[in-house]
């Protein structure tokens, strides 16, 4: 075989004209998603925990149950936030790059509208108890602040994709290895959401 | 099964000019801060991990000293708890994982046929972080601020009542500081394994240390965050008045031991699986034939990762949780020596049949069987709760764990670096005063912690600074004293025979062993590229084998010399069937610059100067930010329609 032509048809040629298997990144990104939901389970574990040793009347006399119309509004936006990320995913594994900013940008703004709620809500609880209440307020506060630190990483992740999509050069139909683990941890951070729904707001009424 | 001398290189002249010109570094102070290369890193961790093992030992023989009679005054109770938690401490953390990482770190990618590891610059950014974590908590030592309340930190003792001052902050940020790296190291660590595989390595074909390698990180991503989260309640608790381990505003300090032990006991495995790993990579080389049960041991290897979450209640025995949770943390604890003697008869298995070599690394590794299973045995005898309840806090749990982790861990260690040392030095070390080190090191070991079982059983608590005197105490922690000096001496020997081989010892071969895994086939130490044709692995022992020897050397491929850059190969997770070619990072600051910014965080949270803290947090953002950017590409390459 000739140079050129063992040049183009040689393994490495081929292997490398478009992506085959899973990534280290991908990977490597699984495996950190899967530390971090770890963290989340022995949080909302301990939260069980703690509140099975306190006694019948959970939250502790001082503090109503928690109100449940705000949390689902979060819910509302935070889960759907998913969805434009991931059709801008398939939009740029087709190079159609239009996608990309369209989605992530209308993941970006349903992921600050939920942490704006957040704001709100925080307002209005750290008027019936703070942090350093009792364990619950500890509870409430370090766990949903945590994940409300979690979809500021996030959305610091979503724009950073963002800018670096409007620049040009830098995703297409062979290189978008990035957005995809940035959507993995946004996913994550979604559905995170969903346990400490339950947990927070939804368990004391069960 | 030959001695193989240094391999018929299957790559031109040329082709390694070319391979020197894109992985060699000049050596510079700019080269040493912002090497990617993972041998380099390993070697730092070896180092730094034997810095900390030197400090944590010296505090270990000053507590004896003052332990040697009853009624002693040579140290305060306020030194002798700050010198006893930062043993533990810095034993566990600072020494027993990152020791075995450095290996790892070393030897993972040489022995799977790589140029690298998955992810070079996190490998770099772990090493500096360990780096300036151990600083961090033992420069605490010399302002009198060192953690104080024992390496388990239980509340409510560590309360900001009960131990006010910096103490147990130092303690759990330190953790905190310190995870992150451990975690990086375990991904890092697994995505290598998976991804990194020289061609036709299937996972029948994978080495035992780099299973062991890979349990011991899905057990770091599992447990660690327990911890994690543990010492982030402790901290949170202590400087801005959370209750989460506060009774009296519905907290629960049991809380605390869960969690802890959650991690703890997993730790007890994170720490001796990569050790045993190292046994069964030891082992082919002295005995001249494989590992009996390769399968039967993968198996117990997973086994054992997956049973260790199950046993973390019997470090509570004495805590009174409900009586059935006792039985079933008890049977579990029953059930894990099951695997765990499978490896140990695999082994006694594998001398049986094969031709002993006695060298120094074969001694270790005997030193470590005999110690091991006796430290296995108290084990077993926890298990028995009334047992365990009897003991508990005594110095009888004080010897158990030191024959599990100096005879798990120490031991095992010892024989790596008899056995890679000439491989990462290039130089062979004395034999003679080898043996001299190993004997001193066994017999110290012996005479200082088998003791501690008899004044243990008489009734002697553990974590006292002194003691009144008792018959059957006085002479046996005079003879313990005896032993830890005599250990002493061992390591001091140990440190002088690595000096030794370094300035004076005669160059090593590639395989002066006739070992059976990869990094036998590659140079003494290895060129910054590792292997100059990447192999095609045919058999568990592709330096044993023809086949896989001939693929490096006449029957190399051009497509598995990728001398056009700084490349490597991605194989398949399972098969390891040859995926594509892959650029690996270069070296860069980016790595020092952002485990400066940790570094500057925690210390400012430290001394709760939170703007500070915020300032570095934002710089942390930052060189995450600029080190993920994407590089600019041209538009064809990328693939753009609209």
């Amino acid at each position: 075989m000739s140079g050129g032509v063992r040049a183009a048809t040689g393994t490495a040629a081929l292997t490398t004209e478009l992506p085959v298997g899973r990534s280290t990144g991908w990977w490597g990104m699984v495996m950190f998603v899967v530390t971090e939901a770890t963290l989340f389970a022995c949080l909302l574990g301990s939260y069980f925990y703690l509140r099975f040793q306190f006694g019948a009347q959970w939250p502790p006399p001082g503090i109503a149950p928690p109100t449940l119309l705000k949390p689902l509004v979060m819910t509302a936006v935070l889960l759907p936030s998913s969805l434009p990320v991931i059709w801008a995913e398939h939009g740029i594994r087709r190079g159609q790059r239009w996608r990309l900013r369209t989605g992530l940008a209308a993941t970006f703004l349903l992921g600050a509208t939920f942490l704006a709620l957040q704001a709100n809500e925080y307002a209005e609880k750290l008027r019936e108890f703070t942090l350093t209440t009792n364990a619950y307020g500890s509870l409430f506060y370090v766990i949903t602040g945590f994940h409300g630190l979690h979809v500021l990483v996030g959305l610091t992740m979503i724009g950073w994709l963002l800018a670096a999509s409007l620049r040009g050069g830098s995703f297409g139909a062979h290189r978008h290895d990035r957005v995809r683990n940035a959507a993995i941890y946004w996913h994550f951070v979604d559905l995170v959401w969903v346990a400490i729904l339950f947990t927070i707001y939804l368990s004391p009424r069960l | 099964m030959s001695t193989t001398a240094a391999p018929v290189p299957g790559a031109s002249r040329e082709q390694l000019d070319r391979l020197e010109e894109h992985w060699g570094e000049r050596p510079s102070l700019r080269a040493w801060l912002t090497t990617v290369d993972h041998k380099k890193i390993g070697r730092r961790y070896l180092v730094t991990a034997g810095l900390f093992f030197a400090l944590a030992g010296l505090s270990a023989l000053a507590m004896r000293t003052q332990l040697a009679r009853p009624e002693a005054g040579l140290l305060s109770p306020q030194e002798y708890n700050q010198l006893f938690t930062m043993h533990g401490t810095a034993m566990i953390f600072l020494f027993a994982t990152p020791m075995l990482f450095g290996f790892g770190n070393f030897l993972v990618p040489l022995l799977i046929g790589a140029r690298d590891m998955a992810f070079p610059k996190l490998n770099a950014l772990g090493y500096w972080i360990f780096l300036f974590a151990g600083l961090f908590m033992w420069a605490s030592l010399p302002f009198g601020a060192a953690p104080n309340a024992g390496w388990f930190a239980y509340v409510p003792l560590t309360g900001q009542q009960q131990t006010p001052g910096l103490h147990m902050d130092v303690y759990s940020l330190g953790l905190l500081f310190l995870g992150i790296a451990t975690a990086a190291g375990s991904i890092n660590f697994i995505v290598t394994a998976l991804k990194l595989r020289a061609p036709g390595m299937s996972l029948n074909r994978v080495p035992l240390f780099v299973w062991a390698i890979v349990a011991t990180g899905f057990m770091v991503i599992f447990a660690l965050p327990a911890l994690n989260l543990d010492n982030a309640m402790l901290f949170l608790d202590r400087r801005f008045g959370t209750h989460f381990f506060d009774p009296e505003a519905g907290g629960n300090v049991l809380l605390w031991q869960h969690l802890f032990w959650i991690f703890g006991h997993p730790d007890v495995y994170i720490i001796v699986m990569p050790a045993l790993g190292i046994v069964s990579a030891v082992l082919p080389a002295f005995t001249r034939r494989g590992v009996v049960g390769y399968v039967l041991v993968v198996f117990a290897i997973v086994a054992i990762s997956i049973i260790s979450f199950g046993v973390w209640v019997h470090h509570m025995f004495a805590t009174g949780l409900p009586r059935l949770s006792y039985s079933f943390f008890s049977a579990a604890s029953t059930i894990i020596t099951i695997p765990s003697g499978i490896q140990i008869f695999a082994w006694l298995a594998t001398m049986l049949l094969g031709r002993l070599v006695v060298r120094v690394p074969l001694l270790f590794v005997i030193g470590f069987i005999v110690t091991f299973v006796l430290g296995g045995f108290t084990g077993t005898m926890f298990a028995l709760t009334v047992f365990d309840q009897q003991v508990t806090d005594s110095y009888f749990v004080v010897a158990h764990f030191h024959y599990v982790l100096v005879g798990g861990a120490v031991f095992p260690i010892l024989a790596a670096v008899y056995y890679w040392l000439p491989k990462i030095t290039g130089r062979m070390y004395h034999e003679g005063l080898g043996r001299w080190a190993f004997w001193l090191v066994f017999a110290g070991m012996h005479v200082t912690f088998f003791p501690m079982h008899l004044y243990g059983l008489f009734g002697m608590p553990r974590r006292v600074y002194t003691y009144p005197s008792e018959p059957g105490w006085d002479a046996w922690n005079l003879v313990s004293t005896v032993g830890s000096y005599l250990l002493a001496v061992g390591l001091l020997l140990v440190l002088a025979g690595v000096v030794h081989a370094i300035r004076r010892g005669r160059p090593a071969p590639p395989d002066p062993w006739g070992g059976d895994t990869l990094e036998w086939s590659t140079d003494s130490p290895p060129k910054p590229y590792n292997f100059a044709v990447l192999p095609q692995v045919h058999s568990l022992h592709p330096t044993w084998d023809e086949s896989s020897r001939e693929s490096m050397g006449a029957g190399a491929e051009a497509d598995r010399v990728l001398a056009d850059g700084r490349r490597t190969l991605l194989t398949s997770e399972l098969d390891g069937r040859r995926e594509r070619v892959v650029e690996m990072p270069a070296s860069s600051w980016q790595p020092l610059l952002l485990a400066l910014a940790m570094l500057l965080f925690f210390t400012a949270m430290l001394f709760a100067w939170y703007p500070v803290a915020a300032v570095a947090a934002v710089a942390v953002a930052g060189t995450v930010a600029t080190w993920l950017w994407p590089p600019r590409r041209p538009e064809r390459e990328l693939g753009v329609s609209a």
